[in-house]
Parts: C-alpha cells; sequence; structure tokens
C-alpha cells in the first residue's frame, strides 16, 4: 500500500466520518422522536436532542401499541416476525442442505432435471407470483399462520447452491475414509458433512434471518388477524390513518425495535454476515 | 459438477430432496402456472366466470398509458438508486481501504443500515421530509422550496430515489471494499513508482481493476430497485400522489388486490418473469466472467 | 493375516478408457506388496479397487481366500492410508482413530485400549486432545497411519502416504512404515512413483506402465534383470543408459539383421583406456558434472550420434551417457575420456524394447 502523507488522510477520515453521519442520521432522528412528546411533534417543532418520554413510550409501545382502536402491542408482532425468520431460515439451511447433499453425493435417474427445477426458482420471486400464490395458500387454509408465513418463502436456491459449492470443495477421501470407517451416507452426513458446514451454515443463518425479518410484501398479503402482523407490516398500519393521528413517538419507537435484532446481529456477528452477503452472491 | 466418490442408493437421494422438491412445486411452479394461465383469462366483475381471451390482457396492459409510464418510471427509479448509492459507497470504500487507523470500525459504521427493512427505511425518510413536521423539511422551506411529497411528484420521486439509495450504500460499500481488498496492493506500489498520483491511480488502476465488481453491483443493483423498493413505497406514499411513484411491482400489488383486476395483475406478473429471467441471466454470464478475471 | 491374489483385473470406465488391462499379482500373508510407475500407470487406481472404492470390471480380487469384487470397503477388512491423509478436520486425534472402531460397535473401553495403544506406538499420546490442524505434517501422517492400525485389519493399503512430507521426514517415516509393518506382519500394499521408496520397501515389487504390469519381483532381481526398457530406465537413479546397439559382438546375440538395445547402468561403468573382454567401451566427452559428495555424475555426449532409443521415463537424449563415479575426483568439461563396462553388467533388449534377451 502506497502510505500518504498526513493531509490526505484526515480528507479521508473526514470523509468517512460524513458518510457515518449521514448513514446514521435518519435513525439518530427515530431515536430522538421515540424519546419526545407527540403534540411537540405533531406541531413541527421536534428537539434534535433526546426527550424525556422514552421509558413510557417504549413501554407503550412493546405492551400495548397505539391508543386506535385495532392497536395491537409490538411485543407480539416482534414475537411473530421472530417466529416467522427462524421458521425461513432454519427451514431454508435444513432443506437446502439434505437437497444438495442428494445432488452432490448421489447419482439418481432425474437428478439433473432436478437441480434445474430448483435452480429455476432464483427467477421466480415472490413478488412475480404474488396472487396465484396467495391463492394456493387460502386453499390449504394456512392464511393468517406461522406455516402460511415462511412455507411459500423457504424454497432457497442460493442456499441450495451455496451448499452444493461447498461440497464439492470437501475433498473426496474424506467420504472414502469414511466409507472404510464403516460409515454409511447418513452417518458421513450427520458425523462429517454437517460438522464441516457449521461455518457455512451460520453464514447463512445470519443473512437468512436478517431477510426473513425484514419481508414486507408477502406477510402484509397473508395476515388478515392483528395478533398474526409481523412488526413490518404493523409499523405501515400505524401511519395509514390521517396525519393529525399518527402517534409518531410510538412510530418511531416501532421502528426502533424493528431494526434492533437484524442490526445487533450484523454488528454482533460481523464475519459471518460479511461472509454469507458475499457467498450468497456467488 | 459431481463428485468421483459417492454412495449408492436407490430411494434416499429422493428422501432428501423431496422436501425442497415439494415446497418448490407447491409455491414457486404450481403459482407461476397459475400466473400465466390467468393472464389468458378475463374474469367478469363478481369474479364468478372468467373467459379465455388470448393475449387481451397484455394488448390491454401495452395500450394502457398508465404501464407504459410504469415501467419508465421504474427503470428511471432503478439507474437513479443505483448510479447515486454506488458512486457515493465507492467513495466510502475508497477512503476506508486506506492504510487509516479505525478502518475496523469505520466499517461496521458503514454496514449495518443493509439490516434496516425497506418499510422501515420509509418511516424514517418520510418522517425526517414530512411536509408538515420533518425535521429537515424547515430548513428545505427556510431555502425557499416549496417541500410537499405528498402533494408534489416529483418531489415523492426523489424522495424514494433518495431513501431507496440511502438503504443500498451499505450494500454497495461493503462489495466495494471486498473488490478494492481483492487488488493486489503491489499494483498500485508498481503505478506509485510509474509516477501515477493518486488521483490518476484510481482513474488508471482502481476504477479498471474494479470494473467487474461495479458491473456485478449495478445489475444487483437494478434488481433491488425493481423488487425491494416495495416495502419503501408503500409505507411512503403508496404509489401517489395520483400514480407517480407507482413501479411495476407496486402495480402488481395494487392492481391486483385494490382493483380487482386479477387477469391485468398476472400479465404483469409474467412480464415481470421475463424481466426477472433476463436480468439473472445477464447476472450469470457475469458470473461466468468473473471466475475467469 | 491374509493373502491378497489379484487375478485378471480389468477397469474400463463408461466412457471406454481401459486403465487396468488385466493385471495378476500374488501377495503373500504378511508381504509387502509395493506398486510403483509413473503418474497414470494405473496404480492407484488398482489399489482403490482393491480398498473397494473403484469398481472393478472385469477378474477378481481376492482377499485371504473370499472374492471382494462386491464388499463394501468397510466390509473387507482393510485399512488405508490417503496421499492427503483424509483426517477429519472436526475430531480431535483420539475420535479419528476411533470414528471406525465405534462405527463397528466397538465397546468404548475396548476403543480406548487400542486408541491408547497405537498412539503409543506411534507417539502420539500427547497429541490425543488436538485437532489434525494443530498438528504438524509428519505428526499428521502418523494420525493417518494409526487410523489404519487401531483397526487391526487384514490388509493395510497406502496411497503414496509419505508424498507430502519434506525430503528429510519422508526418509524416517519410511523406516517407520517398514518397521512398523514387520511387526504387525501384516498384509501390505503401497502405492508409489518414487522408486527409491519403492527399493528400499517392497517384498515384492510391481512396476506398472499403461495400466499393465511390467514386471512382478524382487526389487533387487528387477534391478539386476529388468525385464523390458521401461524398468531398465525406472528402476535405478541416475537411470539406466540406453543405447541402439551397433556393437558385432553384442548383435550376434540377435538374430541377423534385427537392431537391438543396449542398457548399461550408471554405475557399471569405469574409467579406462582398456575393452574387457566381452565388454564394451564407449569413447565420450564430457559436457557435464555433477558432484553430490560420495559420487560424482558425469554426463558425456558421443562422438558418433547413434539412434534414439525407445524409452519412456528418464530417457536420455541421444547420444548422452551418465557415468557415475566414486569420490568427487572427475575429469574437466571438455575432455574426452573412454569408458567400459564388463560383459555381465550388460543389459540387451530386443529393438521394441519389450523383451530381455539373456546374454
Amino acid at each position: 500500500m502506497v502510505e500518504e502523507e498526513g493531509f490526505r488522510r484526515y480528507v479521508a477520515h473526514a470523509i468517512l466520518w460524513i458518510g457515518i453521519a449521514i448513514v446514521a442520521f435518519p435513525v439518530y432522528i427515530a431515536i430522538v422522536a421515540s424519546t419526545q412528546d407527540n403534540a411537540l411533534i405533531a406541531n413541527g417543532q421536534m428537539s434534535l436532542l433526546p426527550g424525556g418520554h422514552f421509558f413510557e413510550v417504549y413501554y407503550q409501545t412493546i405492551f400495548v401499541g397505539t391508543s386506535g382502536s385495532t392497536r395491537e402491542p409490538v411485543g407480539n408482532m416482534m414475537l411473530n416476525s421472530l417466529v416467522m425468520a427462524l421458521a425461513i431460515a432454519i427451514g431454508k439451511i435444513a432443506i437446502s442442505i439434505i437437497s444438495a447433499y442428494a445432488i452432490v453425493y448421489f447419482r439418481f435417474p432425474f437428478r439433473m432435471p432436478i437441480f434445474w427445477i430448483i435452480f429455476i426458482t432464483l427467477m421466480l420471486p415472490v413478488e412475480v407470483r404474488i396472487y396465484p400464490t396467495y391463492k394456493i395458500v387460502a386453499d390449504l387454509h394456512m392464511l393468517d399462520s406461522y406455516a402460511g408465513l415462511a412455507l411459500p418463502l423457504i424454497a432457497s436456491a442460493t442456499a441450495t447452491l451455496l451448499f452444493r459449492q461447498f461440497f464439492m470443495t470437501v475433498p473426496d477421501e474424506l467420504l472414502e475414509a469414511s466409507r472404510i470407517d464403516g460409515a454409511g451416507p447418513l452417518r458421513f452426513f450427520w458425523d462429517t458433512l454437517l460438522p464441516l458446514s457449521r461455518t457455512n451454515m451460520a453464514a447463512l443463518f445470519v443473512i437468512l434471518f436478517i431477510l426473513g425479518w425484514n419481508q414486507y410484501l408477502w406477510p402484509l398479503l397473508i395476515t388478515t388477524r392483528d395478533d398474526m402482523q409481523t412488526i413490518q407490516v404493523g409499523i405501515r398500519k400505524m401511519i395509514t390513518t390521517t396525519d393529525a393521528l399518527t402517534e409518531w413517538p410510538i412510530v418511531m419507537a416501532t421502528a426502533v425495535l424493528a431494526m434492533l435484532p437484524p442490526v445487533f446481529v450484523v454488528v454482533a456477528m460481523q464475519k459471518l454476515f460479511v461472509r454469507g452477503l458475499v457467498e450468497t452472491e456467488k | 459438477m459431481q463428485k468421483q466418490a459417492i454412495f449408492q442408493s436407490k430411494l434416499l437421494p429422493y428422501a432428501l430432496v423431496a422436501p425442497q422438491l415439494a415446497i418448490v412445486l407447491i409455491f414457486f411452479y404450481w403459482p407461476a402456472l397459475q400466473a400465466v394461465i390467468q393472464s389468458f383469462l378475463l374474469q367478469d366483475a363478481f369474479g364468478l366466470s372468467s373467459t379465455f381471451v388470448w393475449f387481451e390482457n397484455y394488448i390491454e396492459l401495452f395500450k394502457d398509458a398508465a404501464y407504459f409510464e410504469a415501467i419508465v418510471r421504474t427503470f428511471f427509479f432503478s439507474f437513479a438508486i443505483a448510479v447515486s448509492s454506488l458512486s457515493f459507497a465507492l467513495l466510502l470504500a475508497v477512503m476506508a481501504d486506506k492504510p487509516l487507523r479505525g478502518s475496523m470500525l469505520y466499517r461496521t459504521l458503514l454496514i449495518w443500515p443493509y439490516a434496516v427493512a425497506p418499510p422501515v427505511v420509509g418511516v424514517l425518510w418520510i418522517f425526517m421530509l414530512h411536509p408538515s413536521l420533518g425535521v429537515l423539511s424547515r430548513y428545505l422551506r427556510n431555502m425557499g422550496i416549496d417541500w410537499n411529497p405528498l402533494l408534489n411528484g416529483d418531489q415523492a420521486a426523489a424522495l424514494i430515489i433518495l431513501a431507496a439509495a440511502w438503504k443500498q450504500i451499505s450494500y454497495n460499500f461493503l462489495f466495494f471494499l471486498a473488490g478494492l481488498q481483492a487488488i493486489p496492493k503491489s499494483v498500485f506500489e508498481a503505478a506509485a513508482i510509474d509516477g501515477a498520483r493518486p488521483m490518476r491511480r484510481f482513474w488508471t488502476v482502481t476504477f479498471p481493476l474494479l470494473s467487474p465488481t461495479i458491473f456485478f453491483l449495478l445489475v444487483v443493483n437494478i434488481v433491488y430497485a425493481f423488487f425491494d423498493t416495495f416495502g419503501i413505497i408503500d409505507t411512503m406514499t403508496r404509489g401517489g400522489p395520483g400514480t407517480s411513484t407507482v413501479t411495476l411491482v407496486y402495480k402488481v400489488y395494487s392492481d391486483g388486490l385494490l382493483g380487482g383486476n386479477l387477469g391485468s395483475s398476472a400479465a404483469q406478473s409474467v412480464i415481470l418473469m421475463v424481466m426477472v429471467i433476463v436480468l439473472t441471466g445477464i447476472q450469470f454470464r457475469f458470473v461466468e466472467r468473473k471466475v475467469t478475471y | 493375516m491374509a493373502n491378497v491374489t489379484l487375478r485378471n483385473v480389468r477397469k474400463t470406465y463408461t466412457g471406454g478408457f481401459e486403465a487396468i488391462k488385466g493385471v495378476n499379482v500374488d501377495v503373500a500373508d504378511g508381504q509387502f506388496c509395493v506398486l510403483v510407475g509413473p503418474s497414470g500407470c494405473g496404480k492407484s487406481t488398482l489399489l482403490r479397487m482393491v480398498a473397494g472404492l473403484e469398481t472393478v470390471t472385469g477378474g477378481e480380487i481376492d482377499i485371504g481366500g473370499r472374492v471382494v469384487n462386491q464388499v463394501e470397503p468397510a466390509d473387507r477388512d482393510i485399512a488405508m492410508v490417503f496421499q492427503n491423509y483424509a483426517l477429519y478436520p472436526h475430531m480431535s486425534v483420539f475420535n479419528n482413530m476411533a470414528y471406525g472402531l465405534r462405527n463397528r460397535g466397538m465397546k468404548e473401553a475396548e476403543v480406548k485400549t487400542r486408541v491408547d495403544e497405537a498412539a503409543r506406538v506411534l507417539e502420539l499420546t500427547p497429541m490425543l486432545e488436538r485437532k489434525p490442524r494443530q498438528l504438524s505434517g509428519g505428526q499428521r501422517q502418523r494420525v493417518a497411519m494409526g487410523r489404519a492400525i487401531v483397526r487391526q485389519p487384514k490388509v493395510f493399503l497406502f496411497d503414496e502416504p509419505l508424498s507430502n512430507l519434506d525430503a528429510k521426514l519422508r526418509i524416517a517415516m519410511r523406516v517407520e512404515i517398514r518397521k512398523l509393518q514387520r511387526r504387525l506382519n501384516t498384509t501390505s500394499i503401497y502405492v508409489t512413483h518414487d522408486q527409491l521408496e519403492a527399493m528400499t520397501l517392497a517384498d515384492i515389487l510391481v512396476v506398472m506402465n499403461g495400466g499393465q504390469v511390467e514386471q512382478v519381483g524382487n526389487p533387487l532381481a528387477i534391478y539386476e534383470k529388468p525385464a523390458t526398457t521401461f524398468v531398465a530406465s525406472f528402476i535405478g537413479a541416475p537411470p539406466m543408459n540406453l543405447m541402439s546397439t551397433r556393437i558385432d559382438e553384442i548383435k550376434s546375440q540377435l538374430g541377423a539383421g534385427e537392431a537391438g538395445i543396449l542398457g548399461i547402468r550408471p554405475e557399471d561403468f569405469v574409467i579406462t583406456e582398456q575393452t574387457p573382454a566381452g565388454g564394451v567401451a564407449l569413447p565420450l566427452t564430457v559436457e557435464a558434472i555433477e558432484r553430490v559428495g560420495a559420487e560424482t555424475f558425469v554426463y558425456g555426449s558421443r562422438a558418433q550420434d547413434e539412434q534414439r532409443v525407445a524409452a519412456t521415463p528418464g530417457e536420455l537424449p541421444p547420444g548422452e551417457v551418465i557415468v557415475r563415479i566414486p569420490g568427487s575426483e572427475a575429469p574437466p568439461i571438455g575432455q574426452k575420456i573412454r569408458v567400459a563396462a564388463v560383459r555381465n553388467k550388460l543389459h540387451l533388449f530386443s529393438g521394441d524394447g519389450r523383451t530381455r534377451i539373456e546374454a
């Protein structure tokens, strides 16, 4: 690397801090707003410094919800989001790793057609098949259920491809040694392949959890009951009423709560997150 | 494509692919097929009967000025979001790639917005730039701008582009940084010895070597702008004012659910499917090039 | 305890490529058999067929009196040491060795006894709890050996087990493998491309080329009487000098007018002005000298250009001859010298190099 003299370094530091400020400012405003009085905000008199209503606002948000008639505690919404995100992440990893295992480690009739059937789903995001999928979920009586929220989002060609790619790098001799050591296909999978895939699974989990938590269009369509709302759908419903009635501190507290789990995951598991992101885009 | 060392088993591999295959067939292929069939049908006003109308839904769509506008708007949004977000992210990545103290901290502080969901992004930005109570709107008005994105379509579009680009910065930053770190440092050293000043080094060495990453991110950003902006639009403007922020995906949603026009919505889905296939195709061609690069 | 017999073993891949073209080998109980040959000669394929990792498309493989063509690797009672060791990266050294025993339902107490014993023999006891990545190359190699010996199998199979080690360690491990095998007295088949390893380890040496066996036998017997020019140039380093013969006396051994190939090992030459009775003498110009301490290699070119001789590995350029002399005294480069070899050190082959002609 070419060392640079002081002045240029200061410029670099300055640009980075400006970037960080731009990136962080909307969130700072949200945090500040979530600690203030609604009347002040509605008048356009919001202060840029934190107010003193932190505890009451967050208490109301988590345990009560807005003051409207169809209110729902955000705590419950977060639980729904959590269940959906976990179901999507774990479900995707589970079904993808076993199908990738079959495709890489076995030779069987229709192996390649099956691979292509899975692969092509990359081109069918939920947005392009939204109403027919809705209809099927309705026919299966899965509206307003966790299964309906998660199942249609669970099949993932990306995860299957990722595991396939990883399995291809596992030396053949490991399988041969296992065979000589008397391990059958399931044993080899459980004793050797699964432990070796741990890091890949963790990285994938981080990404899938974030994507699952942040799902919007699908939950919006298939949840009609308030108690099945995810937090992303809930926050949108909070600002559907006319402006004057929107309880901005609660909306902002909900926004902060909606960001908290995925942002925490990114920051706390940065290495896995970066790895997962780069791998899934390959 | 396949291993030399494999297991022999007749039924086990089918059992292993069965769960994924079942989900894919039930929730991907069947609905996609339904969308295609539906797009050739016209339903009566009560949804009781439908008639086969060949390409009428498609012809109607292309005669519809609103649909044509939505296509143009979607592409405009895509490019505006991609270009603004990519250039800002590249600037930050080039700075963060320098041997600075605290570069890991910078990275952490710049990548977390990836985790913010589109509807939340929408809420954050509409709150900041809300015509009556937004903290930034005051300054805009003080500068003499008649700021009201809830009434002014151009301002609404600008707001959406701004918010969507903001969310995408962290993703682009991360990939640019990875791309920069993959360039051997000796190349920069050679350029420096060859007498290239820093700005010149950037345009003659860094930028060309980064071009595969740039192209890759361009495609990803366009796909993002097609689909993931839905949450931002739905919380910020709901397509309004008028139809000035209706994108293709938003139109599929609103025509189908709100308008109840399932045939047209299905035809739009099919067109979107074709677009995704083209975009994915471009992406994969590129991935192959990246491998050889 | 078992003998291993290969009867006309063949391997043809689905594409039609014939990797093994009918191999017959008999390894007696407790013998150490080495398969040697250049890369691509089929030696590893043959070993993997014995292990059951590759299917057999023709002939029979017999281990301890049982034809095992259709038997799963795990049920053949063999153990294998792989070139890259194939240790389970996520298991400790102890578990790596114990895995095969546990899969067979062995009692944990017995597993522990066996693993501890193997670890003691291989001096791995202090490392039993470590993961493979925390070990050096030599230690990993030992773990791979340990995994094989705890099983107490009928047959050990080694697939170039030393090729990932540095030269010094390779020699040490070679000696150790041989000692261990003698002590356990387990029938072993060992694949290598290194002729020195092959010579030093083998009770019975199998030289392979192009999917076929060129020669089977005691290593010294093979060294002294190579059956083909391929074996002649593959076994022994530097390789045997091969030249098409025009020397009248030797020509008389062949049919009238037939061309033959004369082979002389570098160590069988002496620099002398005399021509031994019945032997041969060559005038050479010294082109290069390699001194390695105890011996010196002299590279010479023959004055008159001879015809090219068909021999693949270690082939000399036409007209070049290597002479090995003891010590470090050597003639200067450019000097003309005369070298000679006695009659019983001459090897004579038919013109195609496929048949040895006894002098």
